[in-house]
C-alpha cells in the first residue's frame, strides 16, 4: 500500500496526463457517438425495414474482440489518436443505436395516433411526443456506451493514442504491480464517476408523468 | 354537414374496406356508425381528417371537397377522440387539453382559459387536475380529458373512435350520460363508432349500421327498432330489444299461441290474432264475453280467458328477465 501511495506521488504528472488524455478519448469518442448513433436510430425508427440491417452491422462490429479491432484498424489508419477515437466509436454506436431505436418504437402507438389526428406535423410528433418518451431508454444507452467506452479506451495506448492504458501497460512491463493499479483504479473511478452523472442526467430527464 | 359520395377504400392487401359508400352526417347531429369488427365504420371515420385516403369517390366537409384542404390544418379542425385514450403521459393534464390550442397558436390567457372552461365542462376540477398527470387518473377520468381535448380547439366536427369501449360498464354509462348532455349544450357534428348497439341506440341523433363495407341501413333509433330493414340490421339490432321495445299491450294476439288452450269453449266471441292485447281486453270487457276464440284465415288458432292473457303477460315478463 505504500509503494501504491508513493507511485502516485511520484509519477503524478504521468498519471494526471494519462488521465486527462483517458477523458478527452472517451469523451470524444462518446459524443461523436451519440452524433452518428442517435440520428440514425431516429431515421430506422420512421423507416422500420432497414433497422435490422443497420442494428446488424453494428451489432457485427461489437463482437470484434476490442484488441483485434485496434490491430485491424493500425495499417489502414497509422497509429495516433484518430484510430483510437475511430475505433471507440465503433463500440460506443451500438447501446445508443439499439436503445434510441428501442425507445421511440416502444412509445404507444396511441399517444402517436391521437398526435397524427389531432394535426401534429412529422416533426413536432417526434420532438414533442416520440423524443420525450424515448428520452430515458436514450440515455441509458449512452450510460452504457459511456462505461463501456472509458474500459475499451485503455487499449488506446497500443495504438499510442495515451489515456490511463499507458500507466498500466508500463507497469505491466516493468511488473510493478503498483504502477498497474495507479493506472487501473482512476479507470474505474473514471467509469463509476461517469456513471453516476449519466444516472442523475437520465433520472432528470424521465418526464414527470412517467415516474411512479 | 359531412358527405361521402360514391367512396370506395381498397387496402394494398386487396381488401375493400369500404364500397362506393354514399353517406350524409348531418350538422350539429350525433350520426353513430356501427357494425361488426371490420365492417369498414373506423376506416369510414378515419377518412374524414384524412388518416386514410379514399381509393375513389369524394368527401365533402361543408360542400367544400377535403381534398383541397391541407391534412394538417385539417386534422387541427376536427377533434378526434380514441378508443385507447391516447393521451400523453410526459404531458400534464392542462398541456394535454391545450394542445391543439398550441398548434393553433393561441395567445396564452385564451388557452389558460379555454382549458379550465373544458375541465369544468367534465367535472374536473381545474385547480386539483391541471397539473396532474395522465396516470394519476381513472380510466374514466382520462377518458373525459381525452373528450375535451378533443373540443378544445373549438371544432365543428368531432371523430370519436369507440372511446368508451375500453372503459368499465359504470363509467362508460357515465361518460354516455355526460356526452348526452354534453352534446345539447355544445351541438357539434359529431361521428361515434362503436359495435355496441346499446350505446348506440342510447346516444345517437341518427344510426348508421354497416356491414362488410357497405350501410345497410340509416335511421333514428326509433326507425331501426321498428322498422329494421333486413335481417341483418335486426339480429344485430337483437330480436330481444324489437321486443322489448313495444309494450305488452301492443303485441298481437298470436304472438302468445303457445300460452294459449285450444279446448272450445262456449259462447266466445270472435277475433282476429292480430288484433292486440289491449284490443282483447277492451273487447272482452265491452261485450262481456268471458271467452275469445282467436281466428285467422278461417281456422280457429285457440281460447283464451282473461285469466289466460294475464297468463301470457306473466309469462313474457318472466321470460325477459331471462
Amino acid at each position: 500500500m505504500r509503494n501504491f501511495f508513493d507511485t502516485l506521488v511520484s509519477r503524478q504528472d504521468m498519471i494526471q496526463t494519462a488521465f486527462m488524455e483517458h477523458i478527452y478519448l472517451s469523451f470524444v469518442a462518446v459524443a461523436i457517438g451519440i452524433a452518428l448513433a442517435l440520428p440514425t436510430g431516429i431515421i430506422i425508427a420512421r423507416y422500420r425495414r432497414y433497422a435490422e440491417p443497420v442494428i446488424g452491422v453494428t451489432a457485427v462490429f461489437q463482437t470484434i474482440p476490442s484488441l483485434a479491432l485496434f490491430g485491424f484498424l493500425v495499417p489502414i489508419l497509422g497509429i495516433g489518436s484518430p484510430t483510437a477515437l475511430i475505433a471507440l466509436i465503433i463500440y460506443a454506436l451500438l447501446p445508443i443505436l439499439r436503445n434510441t431505436y428501442t425507445g421511440i418504437t416502444g412509445v404507444d402507438g396511441s399517444t402517436i395516433e391521437a398526435g397524427r389526428g389531432m394535426g401534429m406535423t412529422r416533426t413536432q410528433i417526434l420532438r414533442q411526443i416520440e423524443l420525450p418518451l424515448a428520452l430515458p431508454f436514450i440515455m441509458a444507452g449512452i450510460r452504457t456506451a459511456t462505461v463501456l467506452t472509458v474500459g475499451i479506451a485503455t487499449l488506446a495506448t497500443f495504438v499510442g493514442a495515451g489515456g490511463l492504458g499507458d500507466i498500466i501497460y508500463r507497469g505491466l512491463q516493468s511488473y510493478n504491480n503498483s504502477l498497474v493499479l495507479a493506472g487501473a483504479l482512476p479507470v474505474a473511478l473514471l467509469a463509476i464517476g461517469f456513471d453516476q452523472i449519466l444516472k442523475w442526467i437520465e433520472k432528470r430527464t424521465t418526464p414527470k408523468g412517467l415516474k411512479n | 354537414m359531412i358527405r361521402f359520395e360514391h367512396v370506395t377504400k381498397q387496402f394494398p392487401d386487396g381488401t375493400e374496406a369500404l364500397k362506393n359508400t354514399s353517406l350524409v352526417f348531418p350538422t350539429h347531429k350525433l350520426t353513430v356508425v356501427i357494425g361488426p369488427s371490420g365492417c369498414g365504420k373506423t376506416t369510414l371515420m378515419r377518412m374524414v381528417n384524412k388518416l386514410e385516403k379514399p381509393t375513389s369517390g369524394d368527401i365533402f366537409i361543408d360542400e367544400k371537397p377535403i381534398t383541397d384542404l391541407e391534412e394538417v390544418q385539417l386534422r387541427r379542425s376536427i377533434g378526434y377522440v380514441i378508443q385507447r385514450i391516447g393521451l400523453f403521459p410526459h404531458m400534464t393534464i392542462a398541456e394535454n387539453v391545450s394542445l391543439v390550442p398550441r398548434l393553433l397558436e393561441w395567445p396564452k390567457e385564451k388557452t389558460d382559459r379555454r382549458v379550465e372552461e373544458l375541465l369544468e365542462l367534465v367535472g374536473l376540477e381545474p385547480e386539483i387536475y391541471k397539473e396532474r398527470y395522465p396516470l394519476e387518473l381513472s380510466g374514466g377520468q382520462q377518458q373525459r380529458v381525452g373528450v375535451v381535448r378533443a373540443l378544445a380547439g373549438d371544432p365543428n366536427i368531432i371523430l370519436m373512435d369507440e372511446p368508451f369501449s375500453a372503459l368499465d360498464p359504470i363509467s362508460r354509462e357515465q361518460l354516455q350520460d355526460d356526452l348526452r348532455n354534453l352534446q345539447q349544450e355544445i351541438r357539434k357534428t359529431i361521428v361515434f363508432v362503436t359495435h355496441d348497439m346499446d350505446e348506440a341506440l342510447k346516444i345517437a341523433d341518427t344510426i348508421v349500421v354497416m356491414r362488410d363495407g357497405e350501410v345497410e341501413q340509416v335511421g333514428t333509433p326509433q326507425e331501426l327498432i321498428s322498422n329494421p330493414a333486413n335481417d341483418f340490421v335486426k339480429s344485430f339490432i337483437g330480436l330481444d330489444r324489437i321486443n322489448r321495445q313495444r309494450s305488452f299491450g301492443e303485441r298481437k294476439l298470436k304472438e302468445f299461441l303457445a300460452v294459449f288452450g285450444e279446448v272450445p269453449r262456449e259462447g266466445a266471441l270472435q277475433i282476429s290474432g292480430e288484433a292486440t292485447i289491449d284490443d282483447a281486453f277492451s273487447e272482452m270487457e265491452k261485450s262481456g264475453h268471458p271467452y275469445l276464440q282467436i281466428v285467422e284465415a278461417g281456422r280457429t288458432l285457440a281460447y283464451v280467458s282473461d285469466r289466460d292473457l294475464v297468463k301470457a303477460a306473466l309469462q313474457k315478463q318472466e321470460g325477459e328477465k331471462v
